[in-house]
C-alpha cells in the first residue's frame, strides 16, 4: 500500500485530497462520508462577513429602522430571541466538525473590511480550526489602485491576521497576479504558511430581458486544472509555504498532476458536489493503482518531480508552452 | 397564609405601564385571550412574546396566548375560559371594550373571577381618538365588573395585582384601567411587584375554588340558563351581596399588599390640606397635575386650603370611603370626569359623588350641610391637562356662581362652558425638563427610551419620558418630553418649560416653533449640517429673536455626519444622545458615556460586533464635534419661518388646519370645528412637507409614455399629463415635454411631473420604469437625484404642470395603465408610509371613478392615511366632484358600505317615483323622449355614459327647479341619485379576514351592486404587524412570534362560492393592466364585488423601493396567484380565469427576501425549514387547484347581464 500522506500547512494529512470550501462541507450529514471516503482534511464554507453585515441590515431594516415612528405601533416584527448577528453559524459549524471529525477541519473566512478579517479568523482560530483560509476574493477595479497597492495591502492583511491567530495560515488567491512568483514570496514572508490556487471568481452574467447583471455559478471542469498545474509546478521550489491545487479536480488524473506539478494537496468541490462525497475513494484509487503500477512508495516522492524546477526543459511552463499550444489547436473538423 | 414583606426583592426598573401590567397578568394566568387595538396592544404583545419564549406563569406553565378574530371573540374566549375555571385575562380599549361589553354583563352575572386590562382611550364618535379618556370605560360601568382605576405606572402594576387578588376573593370581575397613552405609554421609575411577592400575595385557596365551580362533565351542571318572569329579578338580585362584599375586599388586598411590598394604597386618597374647603375629586392619570397644583395652592401663602380626591375603586363606588376622605371642612366639591356623556345632567363619576353626598348626614359637615357639588370635563383624548387648569378649576369653584358643568384645557366660544386658565402658573420642579423634536425615521424617540433606562438603571434619580407623534406614517416628526428628578414624578402633563431642548433635524426651523418650549436660560442642542460658526447666521429671524428673549445656549453637532463618518448611515441617535449626556449634566459625562456604551452594547449586540463598533465610535466622536454656537450680537437674520400653507389656501385651511399643522391645535375654539365631524376635502395638498431626500427627475428623451411611475407612486407625487402643444404657450421650459404617442389623439404633448414638496422619495417610480438609456442601463427615464440640486427647478415646474388644462379624460378608454393615469388622481399626498402598497390602488380607484364614487373605509391604515387630520388625502377635480369618503368602524365596514349603497338605492328609488309623478309636467317640458333617456340612462357607465346622463339630469333640475311644488323640491334634491355612483367598501385584511369577516360574508351573499376591495397587507399593519387570518404560513408576526403554523385564509374561494360574486386577486407591481381590468370589471358588475390586491408594506421588511418588485416575486413564487372570477353568461361559460404564469421562482426564494420569513429562520431554523416546505406544497396544491378552476362551467345565479370586460387589448 502507497503511503498517501503529505504535509499542509504543518498539519500531517492521511491523503492529499481535501474536501474544499462548499455546500457538502457545510452540511454536517457529509462530513462523516467524506471522511470515510478518505478526505484527508476538509475545508468549510466561508464566512462571509459580507453576509454577516447583510444580516446586521436586514434587522436594522426590520426592526430599528422602523421603530418608534409612529403612535400606535412602536414596531412590526415581534422581537424574537434571534441569535446575534455575527459569526455564530460559522463558529459552531467549526466546533462541531472538529468535535465530529478526526481528520483537520479548516476554516475559510472572506472578509470586506481590515477590522472584520481580524476579528473573524481569530473568532474562527477560537472556536477550534485547525487552520484558516483567507479567502482573498476580491476584484480590484479602481483605476486609483495600483497593483503594487493591491498586494501591499493584501500582505499587510495576512500579517495583520497572522499576528492575531496561532493556528497556520494558508492564504486563497485569484489568478489573476501579473507577478505571482513574488506576490506568493510576499505572502510567505506576511506570516502565509500556504497557498491555495486559486479561487473562482464571481462571473457575471447579463440578463438579455431585464439588462440585469445576474450572478452565476456553474460547476469547475477538468480543463481548469490547468492554470493552478501551471503556477504550482512554477511556485514548487521556490516558496517554502506549503501549495494546494484548487479548481477542476474532477478524477484522479487531475489531482495526480497536480501533485507531480508540486501541490501538497488537492482540492475538490464540483466533482464532490456531482458524484457525491463517495468519489474521493475513486480519486484515490486512481493515484494509489498509477503509484503501484510505477513502483512509487509515497506521494513525497512524487510531489514536485514534474515541477518547473525538475522537468529537464524548465521553459515548457513558460511562454513556450502558450506558443506550443497555440500552434497545436485546430478548429473543429479542419483536424 | 402568612405574608413576609420581602421588600428585598423589589428592583427599580423604568418601564410603561403597558409593559408593567402585561408582567402581572402574565403571571397571574393560564389562558390570554387577544386581539390588537391601540393603545393596548402592547400588552397582547409582550404576552404572546413571553408565551413564545416559554415565560411561564406563577404556576410553571406557559400561558396560552390566543388571538382571537375580533374583541367580541378574545372575550367569548375568556368567558369560557374562566366559566371552566381556569385563570384567564384579556387587554383592550376603547372600541374593544365595547365588543365586549356583552360578555361581560355574562361573566359578571355569573360571578366568575377574571381581570381585564384596560388602557382607557377615546370611543369613535364625531371622529376616531386612539388617545386617551374614560369615555371606554365609563360605557362599561352598568356590566357589574369592578372597576379599579391607576392614576400612574407605578400604581397600574400594583393595582393589576390587587385587582387579581380581589377578584379571587370577591368572584367579582375586574375591569382593570389606567389612561391610554399619558400612562400606558409613559416611561416611568417603578419598583415592580416581583414574582415572588406575587406568589406570596395570590391565594391558593381561592384558585382551587374557582376551579372548584369550572364547568366538568365529572361535577355536572349547568350555566346560562333562560328564567321566566317569575324568577329572573329574584336571582338577579341574588348576587348583591358579593358586589357590596368588593370594596371592602380591595381594601383588604390593598393592605395586604402592603404587608409584602411596603406600598399601602386605599380605595380613595385625599391629598391635600386636612382642612381644605375645595376638593377635586377625580380619577386617573390628571391626579399627577392635580396633587401638584394642591402643594402649589397650599403653599402659595395666600392662606387657601384645597385638596384632591383620587378614586381608585370606581364600581362598586365606594361611597363610604369618598365621605371618609373628604375633610368634614369641605365646602366645594369639584368633581372632573374624563369623558362626555351628552344629554345627561352631569358626567357619571360627578353623578356618583353628588348621590353620595347626598345621602351623607349634614352633621357630617363642619358647617353643618352638605357642601356644594359642581364638576366639568377635561383631558378629552389626551388633551393636555395641567396644573395651570387646576388652578383655574379651583378658582372656578371658589366663586359664588361657578359654571357647572364646565369645561377645562379647550376654548369653548360656543357654549361657554370653559374655564380660562394662566399658563404661566406653573409647577414643575424637575431637575431636568427635556424636549427632544425628532423624525420618526431617525430614532430619537428609541433613543430617549434608551436614555430614560440608563438613568433608571445607574443613578438613584428618578426618570419620566413621554412621547408625541403626529398622525403621518412617513416622514413623521415625534417630540420627546423626557423629565429626570430626585424625587418621584408624577407630572401627568408635557413639559412646556424645558431646561433642555434637542433640535435633532435642522429643517424643523423652517416650519415648526421648536424654541417655543424653551425656558430662560435653557441648552439648545441642534443637528446642524453647519459648523457652529456658521449656525447663527443661518437662523430665521424668530429663533435668532427667541435665543435673545430667553438667554438661550445653542450647542450644535454635525451629528449626520458623525453617524456617517462612523457608518451609521442617517441614524443620528446615538450621536445626539451623546450630546444630551455631555450637556445636560445628569451623570458626570465620563460615566455617562460609559453607561451609554453599555446600553449600546445591549441595545445592538445582536446586530453585530461591527454595528456595536460603529455606534461606540459615533458616541467617541460625538463629544469631539460638539461646539458652542457664537451668538451674534443682535438679529441679523433676513430669512423668516416659511408659512405654514400657501397664501392662497381656502379660507378653512388658513383658520384651522394651518393652526393645527403648526402645532397650535389646542389653541382652536369650539366654533372653529365642525359639529358632527364633516371636514372638506382636498387639504393634504397645502401641507407642503417636503420630507424626501431625493426626488426622481424625468428624463423625456427615454420616456415612453408608459405611465408605470405614475400608476405605482403610492402618494400621487408623480404626475402625467397630455395637452395641447398650445398648453406650453407663455410656460418656456419651465416644464419639461414631449410628443405624445398615440394613434387615436395624434399631435398632442406629455409632460411626466413630480410633486416635489410631496413626494416621499421611495423611489418606487425608478424601479417600475422600464425604459433604459440604450448606451447606459442605468440611466432610466426617471431616476432619483438629490433635492437639493432640483428643488427649486421642480417646484416651478410644477405650478406649471398644474396649470396646464388636462386633456378630456373623455377621449380615451381607462382600460390601459397608460390612460388610467392620465385622468386626476384624487387621492393626493398622504402621510403613508414611503413606498406603501396600499396607496396606489385607493389612488387608482379614484382614477377611474373618483368623481361618482362613495368609499366606505374600515379602520386601519387606510382610514389613517386617509382620514387623520390635520389634512386629508382625498380631493376633488375642477368641477367639484370627488370621492365621499366615511369611516364607521373596524369591525362593521362592508355593512356600513352596504348601508350606504342601500341609502342611495332608496333615494333613487324616490327620485323614479318622484319623476314618474310628474311624468306629464317633464314630458312637456323636456319631451318624453328625453326623460324615457334620462330612465334609461340610470346606470350608464364611463366617463361619456354619466357626462351624458348628468346633461339629463341637469335639464331634469332646470325644469323643477322653479316649481314650489313638494314633488319638485324633492326632486331637485334627490336628481343626482340619477346618475351612476360606484360604492366601494376599502379596508385591509385584518377587517375583512378577521374582525369584519361575518359582515363582509352577509354583503358577499347580498347581490347588491356594492363593490369591495381588500387591501391584504397579510397583517395588521396599522396597529403594529400583528397576525391575522391573511398571514401566510411561515411568516412571524406580532400573535405570532413562533411563526405562524397555518395556512392563509383563501378569502377569493369564499367568495367565489356565491357564484355570483366578481373575485380578483391582483397585484400591481405584478401585473398592472390586470389591476386595471379587474377594477374596471368590479365597478361594473351589478353584484357584489372583491378584489383582493396585495399589497406591500413596511411590516414585512424589506428596503419599500423594492416595494413593486417584491409584488413581482410574491407571483412569481405562486404565492399570489393572479385571477379573474368573473360571473355571468350561461352554463357554458368559465368564469374563472387565471391571470398569471405557472409559478417559476421557489416559495423559500421569495420567503428569503422578506424580514418576517427570514427571521423566523433565524430564531428557529427547523421550523422555519418544516414551514416553508408546507407553504412550497400549499403554493403547489392551489396552483393545481386553480388550474382546475380555471376548466369550470359554472352559470351565475340570478344575473343575466354580462358586465365584463373584452380582453382583447390585453398587454
Amino acid at each position: 500500500m502507497s503511503d498517501l500522506s503529505t504535509t499542509y500547512l504543518g498539519l500531517t494529512l492521511r491523503s492529499p485530497l481535501v474536501a474544499s470550501a462548499g455546500p457538502h462541507t457545510g452540511n454536517p450529514a457529509m462530513w462523516q462520508r467524506l471522511e470515510d471516503a478518505g478526505a484527508g482534511a476538509i475545508v468549510l464554507p466561508s464566512l462571509f462577513e459580507e453576509e454577516i453585515e447583510h444580516d446586521a441590515f436586514t434587522r436594522e431594516q426590520a426592526y430599528d429602522n422602523v421603530a418608534d415612528r409612529f403612535g400606535e405601533a412602536s414596531s412590526f416584527l415581534p422581537s424574537l430571541d434571534l441569535p446575534d448577528v455575527g459569526p455564530s453559524r460559522s463558529l459552531t459549524l467549526v466546533e462541531q466538525a472538529r468535535d465530529r471529525l478526526s481528520i483537520p477541519v479548516i476554516a475559510s473566512l472572506n472578509g470586506t473590511s481590515p477590522g472584520g478579517w481580524v476579528r473573524y479568523a481569530k473568532h474562527l482560530a477560537d472556536a477550534g480550526a485547525h487552520a484558516i483560509e483567507l479567502n482573498l476574493y476580491d476584484s480590484v477595479v479602481d483605476p486609483g489602485i495600483t497593483a503594487a497597492d493591491a498586494e501591499r495591502r493584501y500582505a499587510e492583511l495576512v500579517e495583520e491576521v497572522k499576528a492575531e491567530i496561532s493556528i497556520p495560515l494558508a492564504v486563497k488567491l485569484s489568478p489573476w497576479f501579473t507577478a505571482l512568483g513574488n506576490f506568493a514570496e510576499r505572502l510567505q514572508t506576511a506570516g502565509a504558511d500556504g497557498l491555495v490556487l486559486f479561487n473562482r471568481l464571481f462571473q457575471p452574467d447579463i440578463d438579455l430581458d431585464t439588462l440585469e447583471v445576474v450572478p452565476r455559478l456553474s460547476l469547475s471542469t477538468s480543463a481548469e486544472v490547468r492554470l493552478p498545474l501551471h503556477w504550482i509546478a512554477n511556485l514548487f521550489g521556490t516558496v517554502r509555504c506549503s501549495l494546494a491545487a484548487s479548481s477542476g479536480v474532477h478524477d484522479g488524473a487531475d489531482a495526480l498532476k497536480l501533485l507531480l506539478a508540486g501541490a501538497d494537496v488537492v482540492m475538490s468541490t464540483s466533482a464532490l458536489l456531482q458524484h457525491g462525497p463517495e468519489h474521493l475513494r475513486v480519486i484515490e484509487r486512481f493515484i494509489h493503482d498509477w503509484m503501484m503500477e510505477r513502483d512509487y512508495d509515497s506521494v513525497n516522492q512524487l510531489r514536485g518531480s514534474v515541477s518547473r524546477g525538475n522537468v529537464p526543459d524548465p521553459q515548457v511552463y513558460e511562454r513556450a508552452n502558450y506558443y506550443q499550444v497555440i500552434h497545436s489547436w485546430h478548429p473543429m473538423g479542419h483536424r | 397564609m402568612p405574608s413576609q414583606p420581602t421588600t428585598a426583592l423589589l428592583r427599580r426598573e423604568v418601564v410603561d405601564a403597558n409593559e408593567a401590567v402585561a408582567r402581572v397578568a402574565h403571571l397571574l394566568s393560564e389562558v390570554i385571550a387577544i386581539y390588537p387595538i391601540t393603545p393596548a396592544s402592547a400588552m397582547g404583545e409582550y404576552a404572546d412574546e413571553w408565551s413564545a419564549r416559554g415565560h411561564t406563569n406563577l404556576w410553571g406553565v406557559v400561558p396560552e396566548v390566543m388571538e382571537m378574530q375580533s374583541e367580541a371573540g378574545a372575550a367569548a374566549t375568556l368567558h369560557g375560559a374562566v366559566l371552566r375555571g381556569a385563570l384567564a385575562t384579556t387587554f383592550t380599549a376603547s372600541q374593544g371594550l365595547l365588543l365586549m361589553l356583552p360578555e361581560m354583563f355574562k361573566i359578571a352575572g355569573e360571578l366568575t373571577p377574571t381581570v381585564i386590562h384596560v388602557a382607557a382611550r377615546s370611543i369613535a364618535t364625531h371622529a376616531l381618538s386612539i388617545f386617551g379618556d374614560h369615555s371606554d370605560v365609563m360605557a362599561a360601568r352598568t356590566t357589574g365588573f369592578a372597576m379599579l382605576g391607576s392614576p400612574s405606572v407605578h400604581d397600574a402594576a400594583d393595582m393589576a395585582v390587587i385587582a387579581h387578588m380581589a377578584t379571587l376573593s370577591t368572584r367579582v370581575p375586574f375591569l382593570h384601567f389606567f389612561d391610554g397613552f399619558r400612562t400606558s405609554h409613559e416611561l416611568n421609575t417603578v419598583s415592580l411587584p416581583s414574582r415572588e411577592q406575587i406568589r406570596v400575595l395570590i391565594d391558593d385557596e381561592l384558585i382551587h375554588a374557582h376551579r372548584g365551580r369550572g364547568l366538568d362533565p365529572d361535577r355536572p351542571m349547568l350555566r346560562g340558563s333562560a328564567q321566566n318572569p317569575d324568577v329572573f329579578f329574584q336571582a338577579r338580585e341574588a348576587c348583591t351581596p358579593f358586589h357590596a362584599a368588593v370594596p371592602e375586599a380591595v381594601q383588604a388586598a390593598m393592605d395586604r399588599f402592603a404587608t409584602v411590598t411596603g406600598r399601602r394604597y386605599s380605595l380613595v386618597e385625599y391629598h391635600g390640606a386636612p382642612d381644605a374647603e375645595r376638593v377635586v375629586v377625580l380619577m386617573g392619570s390628571g391626579l399627577g397635575a392635580v396633587r401638584e397644583a394642591v402643594d402649589a395652592i397650599n403653599a402659595s401663602g395666600s392662606g387657601e386650603r384645597v385638596g384632591v380626591v383620587g378614586i381608585r375603586l370606581y364600581r362598586p363606588f365606594p361611597a363610604a370611603q369618598l365621605l371618609a376622605a373628604l375633610p368634614p371642612s369641605t365646602r366645594t366639591v369639584v368633581v372632573l370626569d374624563r369623558t362626555k356623556e351628552p344629554g345627561a345632567p352631569f358626567e357619571p363619576l360627578h353623578l356618583d359623588v353628588l348621590a353620595s353626598l347626598w345621602h351623607s348626614d349634614n352633621s357630617h359637615w363642619v358647617a353643618g350641610d352638605k357642601p356644594r357639588v359642581i364638576g366639568g370635563r377635561y383631558g378629552l383624548s389626551s388633551k393636555e391637562f395641567t396644573p395651570a387648569m387646576v388652578k383655574a378649576v379651583f378658582d372656578e369653584a371658589a366663586s359664588p356662581l361657578p359654571r357647572n358643568p364646565f369645561t377645562v384645557g379647550i376654548h369653548d366660544d360656543v357654549s361657554h362652558t370653559s374655564l380660562t386658565w394662566d399658563p404661566a402658573w406653573r409647577t414643575d420642579h424637575a431637575k431636568v425638563r427635556a424636549v427632544f423634536y425628532g423624525l420618526g425615521a431617525d430614532g430619537t424617540v428609541g433613543a430617549n427610551k434608551n436614555t430614560a433606562k440608563i438613568i433608571g438603571a445607574n443613578t438613584d434619580l428618578h426618570v419620566q419620558a413621554y412621547f408625541v407623534y403626529d398622525s403621518k406614517k412617513s416622514g413623521s416628526t415625534t417630540i420627546s418630553h423626557v423629565r429626570v428628578d430626585e424625587r418621584p414624578i408624577d407630572s401627568s402633563y408635557l413639559i412646556d418649560e424645558a431646561t433642555f431642548l434637542g433640535i435633532h433635524q435642522w429643517n424643523f426651523f423652517d416650519r415648526l416653533d421648536v424654541l417655543h418650549l424653551a425656558a430662560r436660560g435653557a441648552t439648545v442642542l441642534l443637528n446642524s449640517p453647519y459648523p457652529a460658526e456658521q449656525v447663527w447666521d443661518r437662523l430665521p429671524v424668530e429663533v435668532q429673536q427667541q435665543v435673545f428673549d430667553n438667554d438661550l445656549q445653542l450647542y450644535a453637532v454635525n451629528a449626520a455626519a458623525v453617524a456617517r463618518d462612523a457608518g451609521l448611515g442617517g441614524r443620528i441617535n446615538t450621536v445626539m444622545q451623546a450630546c444630551f449626556f455631555g450637556l445636560a449634566g445628569v451623570l458626570p459625562t465620563e460615566e455617562a458615556l460609559r453607561e451609554l456604551k453599555g446600553a449600546i452594547e445591549h441595545s445592538y449586540g445582536a446586530r453585530g460586533e461591527a454595528v456595536v463598533e460603529r455606534n461606540v465610535a459615533a458616541v467617541d466622536k460625538s463629544l469631539e464635534n460638539l461646539h458652542r454656537v457664537p451668538i451674534g450680537s443682535t438679529v441679523t437674520a433676513t430669512t423668516r419661518r416659511r408659512a405654514v400653507v400657501a397664501a392662497d389656501a381656502p379660507d378653512f385651511v388658513q383658520r384651522v388646519t394651518a393652526r393645527m399643522l403648526a402645532g397650535e391645535g389646542d389653541l382652536l375654539p369650539v366654533s372653529a370645528l365642525p359639529p358632527d365631524g364633516a371636514f372638506v376635502t382636498g387639504t393634504a395638498q397645502y401641507e407642503k412637507r417636503t420630507i424626501a431626500t431625493e426626488i426622481p427627475i424625468w428624463e423625456a428623451d427615454l420616456c415612453i409614455d408608459c405611465g408605470k411611475c405614475a400608476i405605482v407612486c403610492p402618494h400621487a407625487a408623480i404626475r402625467m399629463k397630455v395637452y395641447e402643444p398650445a398648453a406650453l404657450e407663455g410656460i418656456g421650459d419651465t416644464m419639461k415635454s414631449k410628443t405624445f404617442r398615440s394613434r387615436d389623439v395624434p399631435g398632442m404633448h406629455l409632460t411626466i411631473q413630480v410633486a416635489p414638496d410631496d413626494c416621499t422619495g421611495c423611489g418606487v417610480c425608478v424601479q417600475a420604469c422600464p425604459a433604459h438609456d440604450k448606451s447606459e442601463v442605468k440611466r432610466k427615464s426617471i431616476n432619483m437625484r438629490p433635492i437639493a440640486e432640483h428643488l427649486d427647478d421642480e417646484r416651478v415646474a410644477w405650478d406649471a404642470f398644474l396649470a396646464v388644462q388636462e386633456a378630456d379624460p373623455a377621449q380615451w378608454d381607462p382600460a390601459s395603465v397608460k390612460t388610467s393615469q392620465l385622468r386626476q388622481p384624487l387621492f393626493e399626498f398622504s402621510g403613508a408610509c414611503a413606498g406603501c402598497g396600499e396607496t396606489p390602488y385607493i389612488k387608482l380607484l379614484t382614477q377611474l371613478f373618483g368623481d361618482h364614487l362613495m368609499i366606505a373605509n374600515a379602520t386601519g391604515c387606510s382610514s389613517i392615511f386617509g382620514g387623520n387630520l390635520p389634512t386629508t388625502p382625498y380631493t376633488v377635480n375642477s368641477e367639484g366632484r370627488g370621492p365621499a369618503w366615511a369611516n364607521s368602524l373596524f369591525e362593521d365596514n362592508a355593512e356600513f358600505g352596504l348601508g350606504i349603497r342601500l341609502g342611495f338605492e332608496a333615494q333613487r328609488r324616490t327620485a323614479l317615483a318622484l319623476v314618474d309623478r310628474m311624468r306629464s309636467v317633464l314630458d312637456t317640458a323636456l319631451g318624453a323622449d328625453a326623460v324615457d333617456a334620462l330612465l334609461a340612462g340610470i346606470e350608464d357607465q364611463g366617463e361619456l355614459g354619466i357626462r351624458a346622463q348628468r346633461d339629463r339630469v341637469a335639464g331634469l333640475k332646470a325644469v323643477v327647479a322653479d316649481r314650489p311644488d313638494a314633488d319638485a323640491v324633492a326632486l331637485l334634491e334627490l336628481s343626482d341619485t340619477l346618475v351612476r355612483k360606484s360604492t366601494w367598501i376599502v379596508g385591509g385584511d385584518g377587517w375583512a379576514y378577521d374582525i369584519g369577516a361575518g359582515g363582509l360574508d352577509h354583503v358577499l351573499g347580498s347581490g347588491r351592486n356594492v363593490n369591495v376591495l381588500v387591501l391584504d397587507t397579510e397583517v395588521y399593519s396599522n396597529t403594529g404587524g400583528q397576525a391575522s387570518k391573511a398571514t401566510p404560513r411561515g411568516a412571524v408576526a406580532k400573535f405570532a412570534a413562533g411563526g405562524k403554523g397555518s395556512m392563509k385564509k383563501d378569502l377569493g374561494l369564499e367568495a367565489m362560492s356565491y357564484g355570483d360574486v366578481y373575485v380578483a386577486r391582483v397585484a400591481l407591481g405584478s401585473s398592472d393592466i390586470q389591476t386595471v381590468k379587474a377594477l374596471l370589471e368590479a365597478d361594473a358588475w351589478p353584484g357584489v364585488s372583491l378584489v383582493i390586491a396585495y399589497s406591500t408594506c413596511i411590516a414585512h421588511g424589506f428596503d419599500m423601493s423594492q416595494s413593486m418588485t417584491q409584488q413581482k416575486l410574491a407571483v412569481q413564487s405562486g404565492h399570489w396567484p393572479l385571477y379573474r372570477y368573473r360571473p355571468g353568461g350561461d352554463s357554458d361559460a368559465q368564469p374563472f380565469q387565471l391571470d398569471s404564469a405557472d409559478p417559476s421562482v421557489p416559495y423559500g426564494d421569495f420567503a428569503s427576501s422578506e424580514a418576517r420569513f427570514s427571521m423566523l429562520a433565524r430564531s428557529n431554523p427547523d421550523r422555519s425549514r418544516e414551514l416553508v416546505a408546507l407553504a412550497q406544497q400549499d403554493v403547489d396544491n392551489r396552483w393545481s387547484y386553480y388550474r382546475q378552476l380555471a376548466d369550470v362551467h359554472r352559470a351565475a345565479p340570478g344575473h343575466a347581464a354580462d358586465a365584463m370586460i373584452a380582453d382583447e387589448d390585453d398587454e
